[in-house]
């Protein structure tokens, strides 16, 4: 039954190489199947190549944030600044990516150090102050609106150039570049949590802090990493969207992170921490996408896809609640 | 069958399946009015089980319990209290932010002048006499975290009383207490036995049963072994009985060679915590201490281990004088410290066994920043084997192990990271025999291999039977350094009493 070379598959909610068991444990994944299996047979345009491709290109982006916030979940935290680092991480890359002022390394290194320097200095509050990481990162969630404006003076920075433009809006052997890098990060988040000494004490630390205190791990450098390393996928993401929308968007991401957030819970990571899994991430926001593009097919309104969202959510939870109660 | 009029309780042939293994085969218990009954067995052997029926927790397959003449079926905890049953848990169940009065009456409060109003004065003023009844001196109107452990529990059994119970089960009752509060426990007991009620006791110190039981009953494995009186009893039998195979001595001899200083502690002190603290353990020696609770044992290795900070003083390691600020610190300079708070401190339960093995030691578990996973096995494989871990495997969950196995993974962690100090803080509490004597024999073999040793212990035969030296606490002040020829238990009482 066990595996160690699949861990990162094991979906779900679960901390890496635990026995897989019953129906429970792949209860995410099987819903998710049926809902694409029920999608195929009521609409013709589900089961489509492009439409397939669109999907997974607009998850593109809620799911690197999943990921970002998988990590910080896992340790028992939390980050609700996702979605104006990917406003700050957008403007930056965007003031860089004018044609014929840069290189197109420098807008995509100048975006990435953005967030990067915004996950920092949420870990640095949180581990020099006793401040809960909800508090401080929601400080940092109106700061960083605020420096988003403040850098683009308040207006959307256009005109970039056709390189930058290509990130989120190219395509390489007729798949979309976002696809690609979600691959890529996905693979590089499910390793890092699941086979490095890194990713063993997020779940330590998540699990039973002092345990892990007590075991000589240092606790706020992890936490540190964590959050830098959120912060650093949000500047991706943030990337992603202005190439993408080739714009740079002050006012872009906003409500992202409960997305994200969301999209983490629904696969399976537990908010009190100690557990959760990048597929659970991945599975999470493509659930999300798929049912809220099923919607669109079926011509139901988007307010009527908000309920279905909120329901989804507290039902994902309510049935790991049942799951871990046998 | 038709129920004995002499018993107040009679189980008979109590079975309990749970996925496919059986809990409890057959258990049977006949309890008598004012009686202390102790309930014996290893961890494991069914004793939770067999509790968690009587109190309404879990529903038995087959078989019956007869209280009163009347049978019982399939109650709730809630039902079980009606009936006179209560138990006093060993980690105690209580709302901490409510008040002693309410939660003394939680969930059956006093009606007021109409259904649904509370009527705060009256619950004050049962409380009150109830308490008073009890001889404890506890205000009804403080919040039950503000408490010590002692004065929860007797809130706790003055609940069970207010609840007019017959049969009283309590899970090791002393387990956190101070002698003293131990002494008003059993008064209690006492007091409890007069007025005709029925005590369950569970409990793993051997003094204690010797002292109150009247009656012992032994499980093993799930199953019924015997009940005997008390005085026809003696340790060793009793021992022998829970375990099912000889133990002839608790304690193994030391055979050690005693080597060079690995640590020297030089007037350690923390305010208000302890005071100028000196001693020296050598490599293969084992250095016990021992005190009341609250004189400062725990702190003294939470300031070695580098959790705390001391005030001043020296702690040498190999000679060497170290600061040390953090666990890493300590972990690194070869000092392992297995706690006294297992679930607190010592594991994490949503991870594997093998995971937890390795924390303390996962750098030399890697190769670069990956976890080295084959590496890892053979250490988690090494350790089941090496500390009889009773496991389905190294990828079972921590949370899944009984106390003594749990204990064992904690102990498997420190020496995975090779020490040359290990601190162990009371290590066999809540342990069974089985699984103490173990514990006991691997702290001798560490100790024959050269490890520096030091054992806080509130059982005054465990610190006598494994230390060379002893030191004695006192409300944080160093009171006596005994060798193991001087030490007797009087000693290290008189030592550990304020005067």
């Amino acid at each position: 039954m066990k595996n160690t070379t699949n861990t990162y598959f094991d979906l779900a909610g679960g901390s890496p190489n635990l026995r897989i068991s019953g129906f429970g444990r792949f209860g995410i994944f099987v819903a998710f199947g049926l809902i694409c299996l029920a999608l195929s047979l009521i609409t013709p345009n589900f089961l489509t190549w492009s439409n397939l491709t669109i999907v997974v290109t607009q998850v593109s982006i809620n799911a690197l944030l999943a990921f970002g916030v998988t990590f910080v979940i896992i340790t028992g935290g939390i980050d609700l600044s996702l979605g104006s680092m990917v406003a700050v991480a957008g403007v930056v890359a965007a003031s860089f990516a004018h044609p014929d002022t840069y290189p197109v390394v420098v807008p995509i290194f100048m975006g990435l150090l953005a967030g990067v320097v915004m996950g920092a200095f949420n870990g640095f509050v949180i581990t020099r102050s006793n401040v809960p990481p909800f508090i401080v990162t929601l400080g940092t969630m109106t700061i960083g609106r605020g420096l988003a404006l403040i850098l683009s003076k308040g207006r959307p920075i256009s005109n970039l150039s056709d390189s930058f433009n290509f990130i989120g809006g190219g395509q390489l052997l007729g798949i979309p570049m976002p696809i690609f890098i979600l691959i890529i990060l996905f693979v590089i988040c499910a390793v890092l949590l699941n086979k490095t000494v890194l990713g063993r004490y997020m779940y330590a630390i998540g699990g039973n802090e002092q345990a892990a205190r007590a075991s000589g791990i240092p606790l706020k450098k992890i936490k540190m990493v964590v959050y830098t390393l959120c912060g650093g996928l949000a500047g991706i993401a943030g990337i992603l969207l202005t190439s993408r929308i080739t714009t740079g968007q002050p006012n872009a991401g906003a409500g992202f992170e409960l997305d994200a957030i969301a999209a983490a819970i629904i696969g399976g990571t537990s908010t009190s921490g100690g557990t959760g899994t990048m597929a659970g991430a991945l599975i999470g926001a493509l659930l999300i996408g798929v049912i809220s593009n099923g919607l669109d097919l079926l011509n139901v309104t988007s307010y009527y896809q908000q309920v279905v969202m909120g329901v989804i959510i507290i039902g994902a939870v309510v049935l790991d609640s049942l799951n871990h109660k046998k | 069958m038709t129920p004995n009029q002499d018993y107040i309780l009679q189980v008979r042939s109590l079975t309990k399946t749970f996925a496919g293994i059986k809990a409890l085969n057959n258990v049977q218990m006949n309890l008598r009015k004012g009686e202390v009954h102790a309930l014996m067995g290893e961890n494991g052997a069914g004793k939770s089980t067999f509790m968690k029926i009587l109190s309404g927790l879990e529903t038995p397959d087959s078989g019956e319990i007869i209280l009163n003449g009347k049978r019982l079926k399939n109650t709730t905890v809630r039902e079980a209290q009606q009936n006179g049953i209560s138990m006093i848990h060993q980690e105690i169940l209580a709302v901490p932010e409510l008040t002693v009065a309410q939660n003394i009456f939680l969930g059956r409060e006093p009606k007021g002048w109409f259904s649904g109003w509370l009527d705060d004065r009256r619950i004050n003023q049962e409380a009150e006499k109830l308490l008073t009844h009890m001889g404890a001196t506890i205000n009804v109107r403080a919040r039950m975290k503000d408490l010590s452990v002692a004065e929860q529990q007797m809130v706790e059994i003055a609940k069970a009383i207010s609840n007019n119970a017959q049969v009283l089960i309590m899970d090791e009752p002393t387990s956190a207490l101070s002698h003293k509060e131990v002494a008003v426990l059993f008064t209690l007991i006492d007091e409890l036995k007069k007025n005709g009620v029925a005590i369950i006791y569970i409990s793993h110190k051997m003094e204690e049963i010797s002292q109150l039981a009247d009656t012992i009953t032994v499980l093993r494995d799930g199953s019924y072994i015997g009940t005997y009186p008390t005085a026809e009893l003696d340790t060793h039998s009793l021992i022998n009985l829970m375990v099912g195979r000889e133990i002839d001595n608790l304690f193994p001899d030391s055979a050690t060679e005693i080597g060079n200083a690995v640590i020297a502690v030089k007037n350690l002190s923390r305010k208000d915590v302890f005071t100028n603290i000196s001693f020296t353990v050598h490599e293969g020696e084992i250095l016990g201490i021992g005190g009341l609770m609250g004189a400062g044992r725990t702190e003294l290795a939470r300031a070695i281990f580098g959790l705390e900070q001391p005030d001043s003083g020296e702690i040498s390691i190999n000679g060497q004088l170290a600061t040390i600020t953090s666990p890493q610190e300590a972990i690194r300079l070869g000092i392992g410290y297995v706690s006294e708070d297992r679930k607190g401190w010592g594991f994490i339960p949503d991870l594997s066994i093998r995971h937890n093995l390795t924390l303390a030691s996962l750098p030399a578990h890697a190769k670069g920043v990956f976890v080295d996973a084959k590496r890892e096995t053979d250490s988690a494989h090494r350790m089941i084997r090496d500390l009889r871990i009773k496991t389905t495997g190294p990828d079972q969950k921590v949370s899944n192990l009984s106390g003594g196995n749990q204990q064992k993974v904690i102990i498997g962690k420190v020496l995975l990271a090779a020490p040359s100090l290990i601190i162990f803080d009371e290590p066999t509490r809540g342990i069974d025999v089985g699984a103490k004597f173990e514990i006991y024999k691997l702290i001798r073999q560490l100790a024959a291999d050269g490890v520096a040793i030091v054992v806080i212990s509130s059982e005054l035969p465990e610190l006598l039977g494994l230390s060379d030296q002893i030191l004695v606490l006192e409300k944080g002040k160093q009171t006596a350094l005994l060798s193991k020829e001087e030490a007797s238990p009087e000693m290290i009482l008189r030592y550990a009493m304020p005067n």
